[in-house]
């Protein structure tokens, strides 16, 4: 799936980042310890943690793109990481569980 | 590429930087063209390395070297030791503060994914004299 697919549903807008990235898996995980052993290279990672180190953890294990769901917006500085990193950041207003359902059925 | 060496000072003032040095090592040994898998499991164990010299220890130094087919890593604090070795191996148990937790740390994963993602670990610790985690990952051919 590239992620544009996704991006055609109105409650994910691309906050910055490449909006055609090809994703792999869905991902969801708050604990950026399990995230760090578990986020599938190339996959969508679905979370709630907008620092940083979320950023950190997404370039070590090659994530194309983070969702922050439930309406948390991106701090400016997690933006610029993004970017930094050629990631592409998402926010969406909708719970962790309906966001990966909309990002898998785009995969399906 | 025999003995080549990457050093690296972990600030321990400043919780956004950490990281710094596993995104380092990590585009130095892609650039050296190792196998994706290996460059995973030594950056997930670095970063881990890292995380815990930032949340333990006040920071520390950290190396890197290409030795004898392998990846040796080496993570040395002064902080104030590990208490109980066995417990904090144990998956789930953490002595992080509440502000680390909410910031997506402290799960009680980072001892346990650093042994996990290499192919030897030892530590050296105890109480009032810091610690010093040696890591390696297997690399045949470097």
């Amino acid at each position: 799936m590239a992620l544009e697919t996704l991006l055609q549903d109105p409650n994910f807008t691309l906050v910055s980042g490449p909006s055609d990235c090809s994703l792999s898996r869905v991902f969801c995980c708050d604990l950026l310890s399990v995230a760090m052993s578990r986020a599938p290279e190339g996959g969508i990672w679905i979370t709630v943690m907008n620092n940083l180190n979320t950023l950190a953890v997404a370039s070590l294990c090659e994530v194309h793109a983070v969702v922050l769901a439930e309406n948390v917006i991106p701090q400016e500085d997690v933006i610029q990481r993004a970017k930094l990193e050629g990631i592409s950041l998402i926010s969406t207003p909708l719970p962790i569980f309906e966001a990966a359902l909309a990002a898998q059925n785009c995969l399906d | 590429m025999s003995d080549m060496a990457f050093c690296y000072i972990v600030p321990g003032d400043d919780f956004t930087r950490a990281g710094e040095a596993s995104a380092d090592v990590k585009s130095r040994l892609k650039m050296l063209g190792l196998p994706t898998d290996v460059i995973r499991r030594v950056s997930i164990a670095m970063y881990e390395g890292e995380i815990n010299m930032v949340i333990h220890a006040g920071g520390g130094e950290a190396e890197v070297r290409l030795d004898n087919g392998a990846i040796y890593m080496e993570l040395r604090d002064r902080g104030p030791g590990i208490q109980d070795l066995s417990l904090a191996m144990k998956e789930g148990y953490s002595t992080a503060p509440e502000n680390i937790r909410s910031l997506g740390f402290g799960a009680g994963m980072g001892l346990p994914n650093m042994k996990k993602y290499t192919d030897r670990m030892e530590i050296e610790s105890a109480p009032g004299e810091g610690t010093t985690v040696k890591m390696w990952v297997n690399c045949p051919g470097i």
